[in-house]
Order: C-alpha cells, then structure tokens, then sequence
C-alpha cells in the first residue's frame, strides 16, 4: 500500500515537473499584461489578433507547409530507397546504412553548419528552398528507420509468388509489398513531420534573413521580449494535438472491448 | 530475375544521390574549412585553437553539464520506467500524454517558461517566500541549464529504458523469486543487467544532444555562460569565422565519436557479463 503511495508520487511529482511550462505558457496566453513577469488579469485578446498578425500567421503557414512537404518527399525518397537498400549486398548495405545514420547520431548544430557551408559554396539562394532541402535530409533517416524492419519481416516468397502468377512488379509490389510495410510508413511520415515541425537547430542555420518557422521566430523574439499572441498559438497547437490523441487512443479500446466481447460470446457459442 | 533485381537496386539512387550531396559532401565541407585557414592553406591551427583559455573552458563546461544531467536523467528515469512497466494496462497511452504531447509545444518556449519558473520574483520563488522558505538563485547559473537538459531530454531516457524494462520476461524474475532472491538482488542481478541495451541508448540520446546544445545554455544560462556549442554557434552566425568554427566542430564530432566508442564498450561488456 505504501510502496503503491509512494510510486503514484513519484508519478505525480514527474507528472508537475514535465507540465509546469506547458501550464505557465497556457496561463500566460490569458494574461492581459504584455510582459511575462506579472499578471494583468484576465483576456481572451490575444487569441483574437493572433490571426491578424501577419507575422505570427505568415511564420506557421511557413512551419506546417515545410514539414508537410518535407515529410511527404522524404517519406517517398526514404521508401523507395529501402527497396533498393534491401537488394544491395551485405557490404553496400552496411555502407548506405552508415552513412544513413550520421544525421541522427551526428550533432544537430554540425549538421547545420555543414548544410550551410554546402549552401554558400554552391551558391544555393537563401530561403524557404534551402530550409526545405536540409529538412527532407534529416527526415530521410527517420522515415527508413520505421520501414526497414517492416521491410526485413516481409516474408519474399509472397512477392515472388504474385510474379509468378502474372503480376507485373508494379502490381505486386502495391498489392502484396506495401500493404505490408504501410504501418512502417506511416509511422515513419508522423515521425518525419514532427521531427520537422520541432525543429530549430538546423533552421536556424539554413534559412535565409526575413524568412522565420515559428521555432526562429521564437528565438528572435527571445530577446526583445515574446509577443503574447506566441503563447496563444501554441496553446491552440497543444490543445488540438491533445484532442486528437485521444480522439486516437480513445477509439482503439473501444474497438478492442468489442472484439473482447465478440471473442467471448464467439467462444460461449462454441462452448 | 537479375535484372529486376538490378532495376530494384537502380530504385535507390535517388535517396544514394540525395545522402552524397546532403550528407557526405557537407560533412567534407567542414573538414575542409576545419582544416584550412582563410587563404586555403592546410593548417591545423583551428583545431588547435581549442586549447584556448575561453574555448577549453567552454568544453569542459559543456562536458561537466551534460554528464551531470546524463546521470540525473538516468537516476529520475529508471525508477519512472520501472512503475511504467508494471502497471501494464493503461501505460502506452499513459505514456503518449506524459511525454510526446508535451514536443507538440514549442521547445524553445518550453524552455522559456522555466524562465518565468525561475527567475528572483518568478513563481517559484514566490511560492517559496510566501512559505516563509528560502528563494532559489538559479537562473542565469549552470544549476538551470542542467535543468533545462534534464527538462529537455528525460523522454530520450525514459522512453528506450521503458521499452527495455517491459520486454522482461517476468518468468524469469518469478524463477529468481522461487529460488530465494529477494527485491534487491532480482533488481541488480536481473532487471538492471536486461536494461543495460537500453541505459546505453537512453545515454547517447541524452548527452550528446546535451553536449552539443547552444539554445538551453542561452536561454536559461544568460549570456555569460559558453558552452562549446555557443561558442561554435557565434563563429558561424556573429565572426562568420567559419574556419575556426569548423575547426571546433571537428573537435566536437571527435568527442562524440569517443563517447559513442565508450558507450558501445560498455554495451559489449554489458552483454558478456549476463551471458
């Protein structure tokens, strides 16, 4: 009983320790003062000129349209590269997948001063271009991480098989391949999308002046102090991915209690 | 067959094109520019330059931080993961809304709402003094940037050792029960060496982001504090010393290559010792 006192603490004080920001940023949002340092009372103000602030708006539309291409293009890039890594030799393999992994194991700001000396000397413009390009780079990684395995488990004969029965590679592979390896990809594709969404290291060296994704915006804003209409924005964020989570993680249970039922009523007939 | 299999590999040279010019290519780049001075000589004074008063200081510093967050973040995470995993049912959701919702909220202004936490006349200090206790001084100092590690990179802990510890068979923990083990010696016999795979990738997800950062170390440290990554930071985006800088983050790379090296020694050590 103790013990079971003792770990739902810990929980807790866990629990306060990962949320406190969230709650400070959520409260600031409704705070009528423009500096962070006090309170001013409460309003709704700045949930209201948050979407006439071009800034702000023009700063999320750039976010949400780069991890949303990002993720698409390395998510295809990434796929498509994992058919091919599966038929190298064993050699080639572990060299495609070595050099794979250098984004993810390398340090985000190396990699960021190494896209933007990449960038200078071949004289890439700066700009939503260049942010795009090193996104798709550092999503690849993820997006062949999730569908390699998936890869590794397909059982070969199947594919094999629709081939001998006159399916042309094409046609197997979106019928009997990608089925199978679709959870890999999407998960994969939210991987990539959120990695691009959050990030800021490799942004900040990458984009271009008077080009901003919410994360450079922010940091710019750091110093002079950051507009209350910020602190709206990500509350809308948070709360809507927090609605969707369970919107998502809601509805499998139910499912799952269903089919309980069904397997138990199934067996009670058989019985 | 051959050829198909031939015309499959052909599929792959998109992303092969893609990792040469976007990974090798850039990474040859800061070579280049580490090893060479402003005219393009070969010089090995950039790396060299580490050896500075400023830049030493910043290194070890960034070393001192992030080991010490490395090993916070282990001793907060490990009991975390344990009562995860043992209360099965509910825990995968549980754990989606505990740690992944909170990246959906910007990590800068999560960090900078520890600001607001922190600062002299911030909330928790007025708590704190509304209690009749003494204020905390933290802000500005290395203690909040190892806060804002921890803050920062506990799920990069929790996470691997979470799905390390649940994969345990609990058999095997009974069997060591019946045979007279008690909590103690299951604990360190049993559960902590099955985990090791997971301590290691939990390490390397911390601390080298945390080795590596110049955005937590600026905004909880104030500007006084370098961590090696502000320094390398500034050469590039203030000096536009892009020889140094790169100089310097050759020198990073080499340390987390050594510690990577290390970490794996470990993992290896790790398995011999249970098998």
């Amino acid at each position: 009983m103790i013990k079971k006192i003792c770990r739902n603490i810990y929980l807790i004080l866990i629990f306060v320790f990962l949320y406190a920001p969230i709650v400070t940023l959520v409260v600031l949002s409704f705070n009528k003062s423009k500096t962070r340092a006090k309170w001013g009372g409460f309003t709704l103000k700045w949930y209201g000129s948050l979407f006439t602030n071009e800034a702000i708006m023009g700063a999320l539309m750039n976010t949400l349209l780069i991890a949303l291409v990002a993720s698409v293009v390395s998510t295809l890039i990434g796929t498509i590269a994992c058919i091919s890594i599966m038929n190298l030799n064993k050699k080639m393999r572990s060299v495609v997948m070595g050099v794979t992994n250098i984004p993810m194991l390398n340090a985000e700001i190396v990699t960021g001063i190494s896209l933007m000396l990449l960038f200078i000397s071949f004289n890439f413009k700066f700009g939503l271009g260049t942010i795009l390009l090193s996104h798709i780079t550092f999503c690849i990684p993820y997006v062949i991480l999730s569908v390699m395995p998936r890869m590794q488990q397909l059982n070969p004969y199947a594919y094999e098989a629709a081939l001998d029965l006159g399916a042309g590679p094409v046609y197997g592979f979106f019928k009997v391949i990608l089925p199978e390896i679709m959870p890999g990809i999407a998960s994969g594709f939210l991987m990539a999308f959120t990695m691009s969404l959050d990030d800021f290291i490799i942004t900040h060296f990458t984009k271009g002046a008077g080009v901003d994704t919410l994360s450079t915006k922010i940091y710019t804003e750091v110093k002079k102090g950051i507009k209350p209409e910020m602190y709206a924005l990500s509350t809308i964020i948070f709360v809507t991915v927090l609605i969707l989570l369970l919107l998502v993680n809601y509805k499998p249970l139910e499912k799952r209690q269903k089919t309980d039922k069904e397997v138990k009523e199934a067996v009670k007939v058989g019985g | 067959m051959d050829n198909h299999k031939r015309n499959l590999k052909i599929l792959g040279s998109p992303y092969y094109l893609w990792s040469a010019f976007f990974i090798i290519i850039p990474l040859a780049m800061v070579f280049y520019y580490g090893l060479t001075d402003r005219s393009g000589a070969f010089t090995l004074a950039n790396i060299a330059s580490i050896i500075q008063t400023e830049h030493i200081k910043g290194l070890f510093l960034a070393l001192e931080l992030s080991f010490i967050s490395t090993v916070i973040c282990i001793l907060l995470a490990y009991p975390l993961a344990m009562i995860l995993s043992a209360r099965k049912v509910s825990s995968k959701s549980f754990i989606v809304l505990i740690f992944i919702l909170p990246m959906w909220m910007n990590f800068l202004l999560r960090t900078m709402a520890w600001q607001t936490l922190l600062e002299k006349t911030g909330v928790i200090n007025s708590v704190l003094s509304f209690l009749g206790l003494p204020v905390l001084k933290i802000i500005n100092t290395p203690s909040a940037i190892i806060l804002g590690m921890v803050y920062n990179f506990l799920p990069f802990m929790v996470l691997p050792l979470y799905n390390c510890i649940s994969k345990i068979d609990e058999n095997v923990i009974n069997a060591a029960r019946d045979l007279g083990a008690n909590s103690l010696k299951v604990f360190t016999r049993i559960i902590l060496p099955l985990s090791i795979p997971g301590i290691i990738s939990g390490i390397t997800m911390v601390f080298i982001p945390a080795l590596t950062t110049f955005v937590i170390s600026k905004l909880l440290g104030g500007s006084k504090i370098l961590l090696i990554g502000n320094i390398i930071e500034e050469e590039f985006t203030q000096a536009s010393n892009w020889n140094l800088g790169s100089g310097l983050s050759i020198v990073l790379m080499i340390f987390i290559i050594v510690s990577m090296v290390i970490t794996e020694i470990f993992d290896k050590g790790g398995e011999s010792n249970f098998l």
